[in-house]
C-alpha cells in the first residue's frame, strides 16, 4: 500500500498550459503516472500532447473531475491564481466525488491567501491540501508509479520507508539516503516550507502509522515553526513504527530567513537544536550530517529487528 | 523569493495616520536643519529625537563614528527638552553608526531621523499582530509589559503575554476585544480607545498583507488616551504585486547590497561571518549545506539557494556573488539534480570558473539528473576543480583545501 495516493491514481493538472504545468506534466506521464487531462480557463476542449500520450484540457475543475473522475490534482499556476485555484478545487473534489487530495507545487502565494485557502479545505472533509510551494508527494510503483509533483522520479524505488520533509532537494537527498542502505520507498510526501500549508508532519506520521506497508518514517524539519516539536510529542504518545529525522539549519543565525518564509527564528522558538532535543527524547534517531541517514534508519530498522 | 520587506518607523506612522490611528505628530528629517525646522513647526516643547534603521533595540543602542569607531553617544533614541538637545542629538546620530541587539556588531548607518511631538506617558504596553503558522490564523499579542524586551517578558513571564487568534472569515470580533481589554485591564475611556485602534490596526494589517506589525510601546497617556509611539511595520514580499504604495516606501539603502543584487536574479542569499562560499539548490539542502561545513570545522560564508531550475547565467551570477565577499577563501558547490541537470551546473561552474578567474580552491557535489555526464565535464575540463560524492565528503574537502591555504 502507499499512503493517498496509490501507483495507479488519476491525476489532473491545474495550469497544464503554462510553462511550467506542460513540462512537468510530461515528466510525470514519462514516469507512469496517470495524467488524465489538465484545467486552463478559456482553453477547454484543446487536447494537449504530453509525449507519452495526449490528454484532453477542461476549462473548470467542475467539468474536469466530473468528464475524467480523477483522485487528485497538482497546481502548477503563478501565485497570484494558486489561493483561488486551491479552494476551486477543493470545492469542485467535494461536489463531484466526496473526496480528493490537492497537491499545490506553486512557491510564492501571498500568506493571508494561503490562511483563507487552507481555512477553506480544512472544513471540507474528504478533501486533503499538500502544500503549497512543496516538490509535492510520489508512490513509486513497480513500473514507474504515481509522481504528483517536480521530483526526479528515477532517484525513487518502490519499498518500505515512508518520507516526510519540509524541504524539497533534501528530501531526494533522504530518498537517496534509503536507496544506499537498499530500501525503497512507500510514499515520500513533501509538506512545504511556507509559512502557511496544509497537510502536516502529524497527518503524514499518522497515516504512515496506518499504512500496512511502511514500516519505517524519515522525517525531514528544518528551523522556523513548532510544527517537528509538536509532531515530536505526537510520535512519543502514537507511534509504534520507528521514527528517524535531521532537522537543516543549526548553524542558522537568529532572525535571519534563509530563503524559506517559514524559516525565520523568532523569539529563540523553533532552532534547530530545540527540535532535535525534542525529537530525540522522543525517540527520533536524528541524523547530525543528511549524508548519515541512511545509517541512523539502518540501525533503528535493526534495532526494531526489521534488518 | 519568499520574505518580508520592512519599512522605517516614520514610513509605518504615516500608514497609521492614514489609516486614522492614534500617533503623535512628527517630521522625517535628513538634516540638522531639517530636524530644528522640525522642532520649531511640532510646537512641543519635549520632543522624542528617534533614529530610523530596519532594526530593532534602537533606543538602547550604541552610535559609534563609522571610520574610528569612536563611541559617541548611547541610546539611538532620544528625549529632547530643548532646541539645543535637538541640535546635539541630531549631530550625534546622523551619518554615524548605530549597533544594536540587532544589527549585529557591524551596525547600521543612520541616515533618517523622526523627529516626534512628546506625550505624557501614564502605562506602556506592547502590541503586535503577526501570523501564527501553526494555528493558521493572524495572532494579537498583548501585554502590559511595553517599553521592554519583550523576548525576555516571553521568556520569564509567558503568562503576560496575552494571545488572541483571529478567523479571517469572521474577522476580529467584539468579544475579543472585550478580551484584550480585559488583559490590559483598561479603564473605560482607554477601553474605547483600545477598540477603536486595534480594530483599525487589524484592519491595516489584512488590507496591506502585513506579515508583522509591531508596537513597541503602545502608551496610554494621562488622559486615558492610547497611542502608538513605535512602528515595527514588514509586509508579505510574495504579496507586493498588489501594493505598488508600499513597493515604493522600500529602501534598498537598509538592505545588504549583495542580497539586493541576488533577489534581483532570481537568487536567495544570505551573508555570513565565515570563509566558505555555498553554492546549493533548494533552501532546507542550503541550511544542511551550511550545518554539514561547520560539523567539519568550517564555518560557511554565505546561505546561497539558486532555486530549482537556475540556468548557466545564474550560476555565474551565483558565483560572482559569492566572490564579491573578500573572506571567501574556498568555495563548495552542493546540486542534488531534480528538475535541474547536473550536466548544465558543471557547464554553468566551468564558465564562471573561467570567467572569474577563480582562485579560490572549489569542491563540486553533483547528484540526481544527469550526475554522471556532470562529472565527465568536471573532470574532462581540466580545471583545478575538486570533485565529491557525498555532502560529508564534500564539506570535508573544502574544510581541509581552506586550511591547507591554497
Amino acid at each position: 500500500m502507499s499512503i493517498w495516493i496509490k501507483e495507479d491514481s488519476k491525476i489532473l493538472v491545474q495550469g497544464i498550459t503554462g510553462k511550467q504545468g506542460t513540462f512537468h506534466a510530461t515528466k510525470m506521464a514519462e514516469y507512469g503516472t496517470h495524467v488524465v487531462g489538465g484545467v486552463t480557463p478559456g482553453k477547454g476542449g484543446m487536447n494537449l500532447d504530453l509525449g507519452a500520450y495526449e490528454v484532453p484540457i477542461w476549462n473548470t475543475m467542475k467539468e474536469a473531475i466530473t468528464n475524467s473522475s480523477a483522485d487528485a490534482s497538482v497546481i502548477y499556476v503563478p501565485p497570484r491564481f494558486a489561493a483561488n485555484a486551491i479552494i476551486e478545487a477543493a470545492d469542485a473534489f467535494y461536489e463531484v466525488r466526496g473526496e480528493g487530495v490537492i497537491v499545490c507545487i506553486t512557491e510564492g502565494i501571498p500568506t493571508l491567501d494561503m490562511i483563507k485557502a487552507s481555512a477553506h479545505v480544512a472544513n471540507i472533509e474528504g478533501v486533503r491540501l499538500i502544500g503549497p510551494n512543496c516538490p509535492g508527494i510520489i508512490t513509486p510503483g513497480k513500473n514507474g508509479g504515481c509522481k504528483i509533483g517536480i521530483m526526479p522520479g528515477h532517484i525513487h524505488s518502490k519499498g518500505r520507508i515512508g518520507i516526510v520533509s519540509k524541504s524539497g532537494t533534501l528530501t531526494y537527498e533522504a530518498v537517496a539516503q534509503t536507496m544506499s542502505i537498499d530500501e525503497g520507498q512507500t510514499t515520500c510526501v513533501g509538506i512545504g516550507g511556507d509559512p502557511v500549508n496544509g497537510t502536516g508532519f502529524i497527518d503524514c506520521l499518522s497515516a504512515f502509522e496506518n499504512d500496512s506497508d511502511t514500516v519505517a518514517v524519515v522525517m525531514i524539519g528544518e528551523i522556523g515553526g513548532t510544527a517537528e516539536e509538536e509532531a515530536a510529542e505526537w510520535v512519543s504518545k502514537n507511534m509504534t513504527k520507528p521514527v528517524v529525522g535531521f532537522v537543516a539549519g543549526m548553524t542558522a543565525p537568529p532572525g535571519k530567513r534563509m530563503g524559506h518564509a517559514g524559516a525565520i527564528i523568532s523569539g529563540g522558538k523553533g532552532t534547530a537544536k530545540e527540535k532535535v532535543s525534542a525529537m530525540e527524547s522522543a525517540g527520533i534517531s536524528c541524523a547530525n550530517d543528511p549524508s548519515e541517514i541512511g545509517k541512523v534508519l539502518l540501525k533503528a530498522l535493526e534495532n526494531a529487528g526489521l534488518r | 523569493m519568499c520574505g518580508q520587506m520592512n519599512i522605517h518607523e516614520y514610513q509605518g506612522k504615516q500608514l497609521f495616520k492614514m489609516q486614522g490611528l492614534p500617533v503623535q505628530q512628527g517630521v522625517h528629517c535628513k538634516t540638522i536643519q531639517e530636524a530644528l525646522d522640525a522642532y520649531d513647526s511640532l510646537g512641543s516643547e519635549i520632543v522624542a529625537v528617534k533614529s530610523q534603521i530596519h532594526a530593532g533595540g534602537r533606543g538602547k543602542g550604541i552610535l559609534y563614528k563609522p571610520n574610528t569607531e569612536d563611541l559617541v553617544m548611547e541610546g539611538g533614541v532620544k528625549i529632547a527638552f530643548n532646541r539645543d538637545e535637538v541640535e546635539k542629538y541630531t549631530t550625534s546620530i546622523l551619518g554615524n553608526k548605530l549597533v544594536t541587539k540587532q544589527t549585529g556588531p557591524n551596525g547600521k548607518i543612520v541616515k533618517n531621523i523622526y523627529i516626534e511631538a512628546g506625550c505624557s506617558i501614564a502605562h506602556e504596553y506592547y502590541l503586535a499582530i503577526l501570523v501564527d503558522r501553526e494555528m493558521k490564523m493572524p495572532l494579537i499579542m498583548a501585554s502590559t509589559e511595553g517599553g521592554m524586551d519583550i523576548e525576555e517578558v516571553a521568556e520569564n513571564t509567558p503568562e503576560a503575554i496575552h494571545k488572541v487568534h483571529v478567523d479571517l472569515s469572521e474577522g476580529l470580533l467584539d468579544s475579543q476585544i472585550t478580551q484584550l481589554c480585559n488583559s490590559l485591564d483598561l479603564n473605560e475611556t482607554s477601553t474605547e480607545s483600545f477598540s477603536k485602534m486595534i480594530q483599525g490596526l487589524f484592519s491595516l494589517f489584512v488590507e496591506k498583507d502585513c506579515s508583522m506589525i509591531e508596537i513597541n510601546p503602545l502608551v496610554r497617556t494621562k488622559n486615558n488616551d492610547m497611542v502608538l509611539l513605535d512602528a515595527k511595520v514588514g509586509f508579505d514580499e510574495n504579496a507586493l504585486f498588489r501594493h505598488q504604495d508600499i513597493l515604493e516606501m522600500r529602501d534598498l539603502s537598509e538592505e545588504e547590497p549583495t542580497e539586493v543584487k541576488a533577489k534581483d536574479t532570481g537568487l536567495s542569499y544570505v551573508k555570513l561571518e565565515g570563509n566558505i562560499g555555498c553554492l546549493v539548490n533548494g533552501a532546507g539542502l542550503a541550511m544542511a549545506t551550511m550545518d554539514v561545513i561547520k560539523l567539519y570545522g568550517g564555518e560557511p560564508a554565505n546561505f546561497l539557494d539558486v532555486g530549482g531550475g537556475a540556468n548557466e547565467e545564474q550560476v555565474k551570477t551565483a558565483f560572482s556573488i559569492i566572490l564579491d565577499d573578500p573572506a571567501v577563501k574556498g568555495i563548495l558547490v552542493n546540486i542534488f539534480g531534480g528538475i535541474m541537470r547536473c550536466d548544465i551546473i558543471a557547464r554553468g561552474v566551468i564558465g564562471a570558473t573561467q570567467a572569474l578567474d577563480l582562485d579560490v580552491p572549489l569542491v563540486v557535489r553533483l547528484v540526481g539528473t544527469n550526475f554522471e555526464e556532470g562529472r565527465k565535464i568536471l573532470s574532462e575540463s581540466n580545471l583545478n576543480i575538486h570533485t565529491a560524492e557525498t555532502l560529508a565528503e564534500g564539506a570535508q574537502k573544502i574544510v581541509s583545501l581552506v586550511r591547507g591555504g591554497k
